[in-house]
């Protein structure tokens, strides 16, 4: 397959690319910010999601969704991520997609066809640090009765506190095992904390939570599989979010560049500002092909994509970063004022590039990867 | 069965049975890589068969048209004939500045003779090139460019000289840009074809820094240069010039994905040793091969879809200024840090162990890339006049 979109990808680019610069716009975001809004997103978009059948993209046909492949699911993140759109898109649509369509069973069929239609939004609680390492998961289930009790700790869970299901990685005897909490779970808590790009992440314990059996994700003791495949569905998604974080960044500037005088002269006329412009030029391309072939891999079930998720995720967060930090700065000092956008930019990507791995852990994982 | 999986199946039978499991070894050194020509001589029999095998089926240039000895292959097609030939470790049939240069700018400008005649001699590998463009005093700034042709009616007495001219000394031909009109700066150069062998052509190899001599300086003492071999119009060989840097421009990007280098620290891993946990024995080093890493596994998609997308129509026509820029830039890096993994055992100049300096000699090789065909500023200029559309680029 050629590493560009073909046709219904480009029609599909078409008609989401309007409708959420339309909808949800970066004032959008500053709505919903000045309102001290606590739920996080609005409501009444993700219905207008909804009617264009986007939260059940990756949904398979069977379970009432699309049935399409993450190369779609990213023209989407793309235009979240360009205007700034707080939505679960990425958390309910793509990450819990991919680990429920993988598990199958009694949690896919109860959930997916509720995503698709818009009714269920779903968080990912896997991290318990401030740092990302799936790998290190203390969160435990111990079988208890019919089911299973679960006790810890769980961060950085977006939607969290208002999620009508929480996907939740604990430690089982034989591995780790996933299971769909239902918000009303006894025992379990979301305390949300506001974040410094304004979205909502929660702090969630789980105190004695119970579960029947049929909660688990897939197979006890099996989630491992299941999570590889959350986590490589997010951060590719994430990865695809700070594209358009870097791409709204860097042409805000680049217009800037084109109006802002000094010294009698546009400063994009300097050429110290213009070949740093073409060098984010470069890099924001490269990060947007490297998304796109993670993207491709995935959709093919290939077994290059895992290495090439990681590469996507640390590109996109360096070139992304690249594109907010020059964004300020060539801003100069309007840059720094909340009434321009660009810093809000800067506060997305901060968040974002944080999201599943920061660049630092994935270009660790492709040493790994690579067998040093 | 798809056409294209069936196509594939031909591709990998057709190797299979022709390509010497000679030619599927990695290039060791300089007379591994075929270059053609007349003066060429092959290093064993199984260059040869290879070269001969891939003409007969025109994949030397496999995206050229069957009438100038191509094989006419679609983007797809020609796509898949590479990924097999990667499959298999094969090398390059022929390297060639006719394929990489010459050669689409003739498909674009020239005349259905030139085509027939020159192209032909390419694909076959029968004729090798050369490129004089630069000039002592016209570097970045190459339409400054004076060697001269003055018109004498039905030919050019061409004086002056070039430099940078790479393999000069090797190559039969010349495609090279010459003044005819003193008036006219951008309109007022033709883009001329001659023989190396023509009266009053000389070469001086140049001695870099690498201790190689791949360059040379080369003059022009009264060259007659007929009025029939010149491509597109006379005095608007700016226009075929600026075309042919483009693809110039994207060969030279193609070094930045490194060859058969997976990965560096992978390369490194044996040299370097590895600690209990398996991780590099050196933590900064590992952290800068691993990121270094990330920009080539990164590097690669973006070749991938830069090809695509410049093979089908559509990419932006200055977007191999940007490959050029990415892909020099990166096989510098690559290059400091294979001469840091290989720490004092890569200094070595001359020994046998370390190839006769391969490593320290390619690693100062690689500081041109970001120079020839245009350096990496220029590079950001036009990206920022032609792409990001800056004011007063």
């Amino acid at each position: 397959m050629p590493l560009y979109h073909n046709d219904d990808q480009a029609m599909l680019k078409d008609s989401v690319a309007p409708f959420v610069a339309e909808q949800a716009p970066v004032a959008h975001l500053r709505k919903l910010r000045d309102e001290a809004d606590a739920t996080g997103f609005s409501r009444d978009l993700w219905a207008q999601f909804t009617e264009m059948g986007l939260p059940g993209m990756l949904v398979p046909e069977a379970h009432g969704g699309l049935g399409m492949g993450h190369m779609e699911a990213g023209i989407v993140l793309e235009e979240i991520g360009r205007n700034l759109t707080p939505s679960p898109f990425l958390s309910t649509s793509v990450g819990a997609v991919a680990a429920l369509a993988k598990a199958g069973g009694t949690q896919a069929g109860r959930w997916l066809p509720a995503i698709a239609s818009g009714e269920a939004i779903v968080a990912l609680a896997i991290d318990e640090g401030a740092k990302h390492r799936p790998d290190r998961i203390a969160t435990t289930a111990t079988r208890a009765g019919n089911g299973f009790r679960l006790d810890g700790k769980k961060s950085f869970v977006l939607h969290g506190h208002v999620a009508d299901m929480s996907i939740v990685a604990a430690k089982t005897d034989g591995g780790i095992t996933l299971f769909a909490v239902p918000k009303d779970a006894k025992g379990l808590t979301a305390d949300p904390r506001r974040l410094v790009d304004s979205s909502l992440a929660s702090h969630v314990a789980l105190d004695g939570v119970e579960v029947d059996a049929d909660a688990v994700i897939g197979e006890v003791d099996a989630g491992g599989e299941i999570l590889d495949a959350l986590l490589a569905a997010t951060r590719t998604g994430v990865a695809a979010e700070m594209v358009g974080v870097g791409q709204g960044a860097m042409d805000r500037t680049v217009t800037y560049l084109k109006e802002r005088k000094q010294f009698g002269k546009l400063i994009g006329e300097f050429q110290g500002l213009q070949h740093r412009a073409a060098h984010l030029y470069g890099e924001m391309e490269v990060a947007r092909a490297t998304v796109m072939k993670a993207q491709q891999l995935l959709d093919e079930g290939s077994e290059g994509a895992k290495l090439m998720v990681s590469v996507a995720k640390a590109k996109a967060g360096r070139a992304a970063n690249l594109a907010v930090r020059e964004g300020v700065q060539m801003h100069g000092g309007i840059g720094m004022t909340d009434e321009y956008d660009i810093g809000l930019y800067m506060k997305r990507d901060r968040a974002l590039a944080e999201y599943m791995g920061d660049v630092h852990y994935h270009i660790d994982q492709v040493a790994r990867m690579n067998g040093y | 069965m798809s056409d294209l999986d069936a196509f594939r199946a031909e591709v990998c039978a057709w190797l299979e049975a022709n390509c010497p499991p000679e030619m599927r070894e990695p290039v060791r050194d300089e007379g591994d890589v075929c270059w053609g020509g007349r003066k060429w001589v092959f290093k064993n029999d199984a260059q040869k068969q290879w070269l001969e095998a891939c003409v007969s089926k025109g994949y030397t240039v496999p995206d050229w048209p069957k009438a100038y000895g191509g094989a006419g292959l679609s983007p797809e097609e020609t796509k898949i004939l590479k990924q097999e030939m990667k499959r298999i470790n094969a090398r390059s049939p022929l390297d060639s500045f006719g394929i990489w240069m010459l050669g689409p700018a003739l498909l674009k400008f020239g005349t259905e003779e030139q085509k027939v005649h020159y192209l032909t001699q390419i694909a076959r590998g029968e004729i090798r090139w050369c490129q004089g463009y630069s000039e002592p005093g016209s570097g970045s700034d190459l339409v400054s460019l004076q060697t001269f042709g003055e018109d004498k009616g039905d030919h050019w007495v061409v004086n002056g000289s070039k430099i940078w001219t790479s393999y000069a000394d090797k190559a039969d031909w010349i495609f090279c840009l010459v003044r005819t009109d003193k008036a006219n700066k951008y309109q007022g150069i033709t883009f001329m074809l001659f023989d190396m062998e023509s009266k009053g052509v000389t070469t001086k190899p140049i001695l870099l820094i690498s201790g190689n001599s791949p360059f040379c300086e080369t003059f022009f003492d009264d060259v007659a240069v007929p009025k029939t071999q010149f491509v597109g119009e006379i005095n608007r060989g700016w226009d075929v010039a600026k075309y042919l840097l483009g693809h110039e421009r994207e060969m030279i990007s193609g070094g930045g994905a490194g060859g058969d280098m997976v990965s560096i620290g992978g390369a490194f891993a044996k040299a370097i040793g590895k600690n209990d946990h398996g991780e590099l024995d050196d933590p900064i080093l590992r952290a800068e091969m691993a990121a270094f890493d990330v920009d080539v596994f990164a590097y690669r998609a973006m070749g991938e879809r830069f090809m695509d997308m410049w093979k089908t129509g559509r990419a932006h026509p200055a977007s191999s200024n940007m490959m050029k820029y990415v892909g020099t830039e990166l096989n510098k890096r690559r290059h400091e840090l294979v001469m840091a993994g290989g720490g004092s055992d890569a200094l070595e100049w001359d020994s046998e162990e370390s190839k006769g300096g391969a490593r320290a000699r390619t690693w100062l090789r690689t500081k041109a890339n970001s120079i020839e065909g245009g350096t990496s500023e220029v590079m950001l200029n036009v990206i920022a006049k032609r792409i990001l559309d800056l004011p007063g680029a």
